[in-house]
């Protein structure tokens, strides 16, 4: 009775997809867990360490589509394939990380592979989220710019992005933020 | 068993104008002109629609007959609508049949399992009233291997088994299938709960089978014996349609192709290959000898070096399955730029709306398209497809007629749009993913976009309505969606009154189903006098009361009004799950404990 309710109070409020998300994006670390469809030999046993989080609960947001039985309405067997392939996809050669740009309803997926140093990845995230970030200089930080663009390490603290090395870089995002530039204040100070 | 009919081979003479006028039952005294049931039989065997079919057979009683005797094939869209001793009461001579049965919410898990719709007292029946059987097209139904054994053991000329959405069986049922059906023409399993225990079914196949037609076996995981395969396609010189699973190598591709040049539909296997290990020129002219492929799947694993090899057959494609495939923008549209003769397309979101545009401007004969999500159930990530890509489409291929599209974002204005670009939809299914979102830009409900649609498409058969619906949507259902069969329906509506313009103003509505709507007893109970003639009602999380489906039951003998219980059982007095059905074999008797019947 209570899911019943829960569900049918989605369409009274009309602003679930497009509600504006305040606040820090998760902080807990939950290793999704992914399985995969027995007897296919491309599957792997290992659980490779996952770049995906779990949200934070104490953010809003509508109903998660895992919490509806049955929608969207795929059926089971696409819903397995498409398991194993975004599995497969994440413990294969391509390094995704989460990018939240705050203001933004959606975040984004992207492969840092496919970059080969700081330039690149601005360009992909300028191009991505339709904005400007600017330069980076080691003293100023990305003073002059709206945007400010943040990441999350390997021991759950935020840096800025271009801090350190490009190689140290990668190996240690696990996600990235592009903050408002007012909130990125005392970012900097942290080398 | 079924009796002959005594009469049956006396010429009776029959005013075939007038039976036809008035569709009254003829008495003898009122015929005037002779009409042998011979030829009216052999007339009515060259009509194969079965909605012909039951034309004819209302149109008097020698006909009834005539038809009866002819029929070869019998579709049962609902297993429990009719019993098998029925169906073999009434037709003699069946050779094939089609037979679906649970509800079609059960693809997404909201049927628990043991629901029924157990394809064994079918199969009894039928083997003894059509020993002859040669096809079985099973859709949705609870399949055992103990059955298959049974299928292949019971039916000595056994053809065509075609298994979809199925579920109970194992790979051995289908060892059984391969090892006895002699005369086996078709095995096309698709998308079922089967238990895969193994490739060994594929090396059952005897030495003597050589007529093979049509073999899907691309959604079973375990690796089959190549060497079998490749001696089994190599003998089947009949084969047409070929769909390998994920385990087959692009180079294993290559060598099974050398053996069938006649093939018509292709699922390709994975279309990877760490290394060629043949010449490469060999390895890019695979597909040179196949003149023949209208049909391509598969492509699981393809990627921008090995895609080209497809293209010499391209040009020829019909129908091209890439929902397995994840494709970006770039490669699709390079594949599409070749394959200027697609009438049906099916594509994975993550081709964007770029990959779509491709569609636009290289599909112009296109007729359907499907978008599936690659990622449907992760709702922060913003990829796929949008409002953009459809419009592109739209305004690219102007034949479409068959849509499904799945999307995270949607305006009233682009479908207005599309359903003007595009007025002769008979099959529109949109589905936006986030229950209950507005048009994103004007933050409105949808309503107007499928106002739009079924105003603009007068031959709509199937709707699949999604995002933020008021009444208001029912309202222009009900007002002008005269054609329309088929109805889905999720988080929508505000009131009863929705549900009740759509039972009152559809004249063709046959199947409804519904989940998590606002409407309640007053809606269910105005369909009183609907349901006999619509196959079949599902409502599940609505606000309907035991005491409504019982009223409905009480007044409608005729109808099955099935109500099942939810796993807490707190709520008694709320039906959580309904599911209203005609039948003439009265309630079911295989009912789970779940599953009430009123």
């Amino acid at each position: 009775m209570d899911q019943k309710r829960s569900t049918l109070d989605l369409f009274k409020t009309s602003d679930l997809a497009t509600e504006l998300r305040l606040g820090l994006p998760g902080t807990d670390d939950q290793p999704e867990i992914k399985t995969s469809l027995s007897g296919n030999k491309r599957s792997s046993s290992e659980m490779g360490s996952s770049t995906c989080t779990d949200e934070n609960e104490s953010r809003y947001s509508p109903p998660t589509n895992d919490q509806v039985v049955g929608w969207p309405p795929v059926r089971s067997y696409r819903k397995s394939i498409l398991q194993v392939k975004k599995t497969e996809s994440e413990m294969g050669s391509g390094m995704y990380v989460k990018v939240s740009m705050d203001g933004a309803p959606y975040l984004r997926k992207l492969d840092l592979t496919m970059y080969k140093c700081y330039e690149e990845l601005m360009k992909g995230l300028q191009e991505m989220f339709k904005c400007i970030i600017g330069l980076y200089s080691e003293r100023e930080g990305y003073n002059g710019s709206q945007h400010v663009p943040t990441y999350e390490d390997k021991d759950g603290d935020w840096m800025l992005v271009g801090d350190v090395p490009w190689e140290m870089f990668i190996s240690s995002c696990k996600r990235l933020r592009i903050m408002k530039s007012c909130e990125a204040r005392g970012l900097g100070d942290f080398v | 068993m079924p009796t002959m009919d005594p009469n049956r081979k006396k010429s009776k003479p029959v005013d075939l104008v007038d039976s036809v006028d008035s569709r009254v039952e003829l008495t003898e005294s009122t015929r005037s002109c002779p009409f042998p049931d011979e030829v009216l039989e052999r007339v009515l065997s060259l009509i194969d629609s079965h909605k012909d079919r039951s034309s004819v057979s209302l149109v008097c009683k020698d006909w009834y007959n005539a038809e009866r005797w002819s029929r070869r094939h019998v579709f049962i869209g609902n297993c429990y609508s009719v019993s098998p001793e029925i169906v073999a009461a009434r037709f003699p001579r069946i050779r094939s049949v089609t037979l679906k049965g649970k509800p079609r919410f059960s693809d997404f898990n909201l049927v628990p399992e043991d629901w029924g719709a157990d394809v064994h007292p079918w199969l009894s029946v039928f083997s003894s009233a059509y020993p002859f059987l040669e096809e079985l097209r099973l859709k949705r139904m609870a399949v055992s291997d103990e059955s298959l054994e049974f299928l292949a053991t019971s039916f000595h000329g056994f053809k065509a088994l075609s298994l979809l959405s199925c579920d109970g069986f194992s790979t051995d049922g289908l060892k059984a299938i391969a090892s006895h059906c002699k005369n086996l023409t078709e095995l096309d399993i698709q998308e079922n709960g089967i238990d895969d225990l193994g490739g060994h079914w594929l090396s059952c196949f005897p030495e003597s089978q050589t007529s093979l037609e049509v073999l899907n076996f691309a959604s079973l995981n375990s690796e089959v014996s190549f060497d079998a395969l490749e001696k089994l396609v190599s003998r089947c010189k009949s084969l047409r349609v070929l769909k390998l699973n994920r385990n087959i190598s692009l180079d294993q591709l290559q060598k099974l192709l050398l053996h069938c040049p006649q093939l018509m539909e292709l699922g390709t296997g994975t279309f990877m290959q760490e290394l060629i290990s043949g010449p490469v020129t060999e390895f890019k002219n695979m597909f040179s000898n196949c003149r023949k492929l209208v049909t391509v799947s598969g492509l699981w694993d393809a990627t921008p070096l090995y895609l080209p090899v497809i293209y010499p057959v391209c040009a020829s494609l019909t129908f091209l399955n890439l929902s397995y495939a994840t494709l970006q923008s770039s490669e699709l549209a390079n594949l599409l730029f070749h394959c200027r003769s697609l009438r049906r397309l099916w594509l994975l979101d993550t081709v964007g709306d770029k990959g779509l545009e491709a569609v636009g401007s290289c599909c112009p004969l296109l007729e359907e398209l499907r978008v599936f999500p690659a990622d449907p159930f992760d709702q922060e990530i913003f990829l796929g497809v949008t409002e953009s890509g459809f419009v592109s489409v739209s305004r690219g291929c102007p034949k479409l007629r068959h849509v499904l599209y799945f999307c995270r974002q949607m305006t009233n204005a682009a479908v207005a749009t599309i359903a003007r670009n595009c007025p002769d939809f008979t099959h529109f299914r949109l589905c936006i993913m986030n229950p209950g979102q507005p048009d994103y830009l004007t933050k409105e409900p949808m309503d107007e976009a499928f106002g739009a649609i079924v105003k603009t498409c007068t031959k709509l058969q199937r709707l699949a309505v999604s995002g933020l619906l008021t009444d208001r949507t029912f309202e222009y259902i009900g007002q002008h969606a005269k054609n329309m069969e088929t109805l889905s329906v999720a988080f929508a509506g505000n009131s009863d009154l929705g549900m009740e313009c759509v039972l009152k103003g559809c004249p063709k509505l046959r199947k409804l189903e519904i989940r998590d709507c606002p409407f309640g007893n007053a809606a269910l109970l105005s369909g009183l006098t609907k349901y006999e003639s619509m196959r079949s009602l599902w409502m599940s999380a609505c606000n309907v009361t035991m005491n409504a489906c019982r009223m409905l039951a009480k007044e409608k003998p005729r109808l099955n009004v099935e109500v099942m219980r939810d796993e807490e059982g707190s709520d008694d007095s709320q039906a959580h799950k309904v599911y209203v059905y005609r039948s003439v074999a009265g309630p079911r008797r295989d009912a789970p404990p779940f599953v009430l019947t009123l």
